[in-house]
């Protein structure tokens, strides 16, 4: 039964930020352009300006959070993959396939799906289909070797 | 106040990406493993988090303001064009190929494990690298 208490639990606590974080500021809670916002370039002195600081502290707060659940809940995941290629690869697409789209599974996923947005819809539509067929892919390769 | 709100949310949204198995690559993988051994947590984690949020920001989106600003900062964009589709593509393969998305990522630098230091690194770079290409492309 905790196999699905967890996971519906999880995203009413991520839906209640989301929301608290809307009424409160009117910011869409997603993450990579929350995270672009903060880290894009600009001059050192702006990296911590007050524009940014709501950026650096949403972002301090993911781990934060996740580290409660391990400390309060006993919630340890198990490590992912210790491949630092597939690491480095996997990375550099999520990060640029993020930047062009204007999203990720928070912002369009979540947020913007909540909104109805057509762009988000499809985005999701989207980068699940691609997701799938590269676990796919990837499961073939792993029964090959 | 603003400060602290936003580290009170991210807290928030970490904890449940934690507590949904979100941080747990995976989860990730297997719900995405369709036609392998399905894990299906993270359509629960969806399903519940969008439905909670479709009904909030309808009562939300109502008022003329938020409480701590003057505006809604919403997205503006409606046209479908090549970049939501080409962006959402490689984000996707990046996805299944690790299982970790921007939030969980982040999150799990509280294992500290140097994985997801590496990956945000990289994430980081991924986002750089086509910020200067589109630059780059502008410029006449």
């Amino acid at each position: 039964m905790t196999d699905f208490i967890n996971p519906i639990l999880g995203g009413l606590i991520i839906s209640f930020s989301v929301i608290l974080l809307m009424y409160l500021l009117g910011r869409i809670a997603g993450i990579s352009g929350i995270f672009w916002g903060a880290v894009q370039p600009t001059a050192l002195a702006n990296y911590f300006s007050k524009d940014r600081a709501w950026n650096w502290l949403f972002l301090l707060g993911l781990p934060l959070g996740a580290w409660l659940a391990k400390v309060l809940l006993h919630i340890s995941p198990t490590p992912p993959s210790g491949d630092i290629l597939l690491t480095i690869i996997a990375g550099l697409l999520v990060g640029a396939g993020a930047k062009i789209s204007s999203g990720c599974t928070s912002g369009h996923g979540v947020c913007g799906i909540s909104r109805f947005s057509m762009r988000s819809i499809i985005a999701t539509l989207v980068f699940m289909t691609t997701g799938i067929i590269t676990v796919f892919i990837m499961s073939q390769f792993g029964e090959m070797i | 106040m603003k400060p602290f709100i936003a580290l009170l949310c991210g807290t928030l949204f970490g904890f449940g990406l934690a507590l949904s198995g979100m941080t747990d690559t995976q989860k990730v993988i297997g719900f995405l493993d369709i036609f392998g051994h399905w894990i299906p947590d993270l359509a629960l984690v969806m399903a519940s988090a969008v439905i909670a949020t479709t009904i909030g920001f309808r009562w939300v989106l109502q008022k003329s303001s938020p409480l701590f600003d003057n505006k809604f900062y919403l997205p503006t964009k409606i046209i479908l064009d090549k970049k939501l589709i080409s962006g959402a593509a490689l984000f996707g393969i990046g996805w299944g190929l690790y299982g970790y998305c921007p939030g969980p990522a982040i999150a799990a630098l509280a294992y500290l494990n140097s994985s997801s230091l590496i990956f945000l690194i990289s994430m980081f770079v991924g986002m750089l690298l086509f910020h200067y290409l589109e630059k780059a492309s502008i410029k006449p």
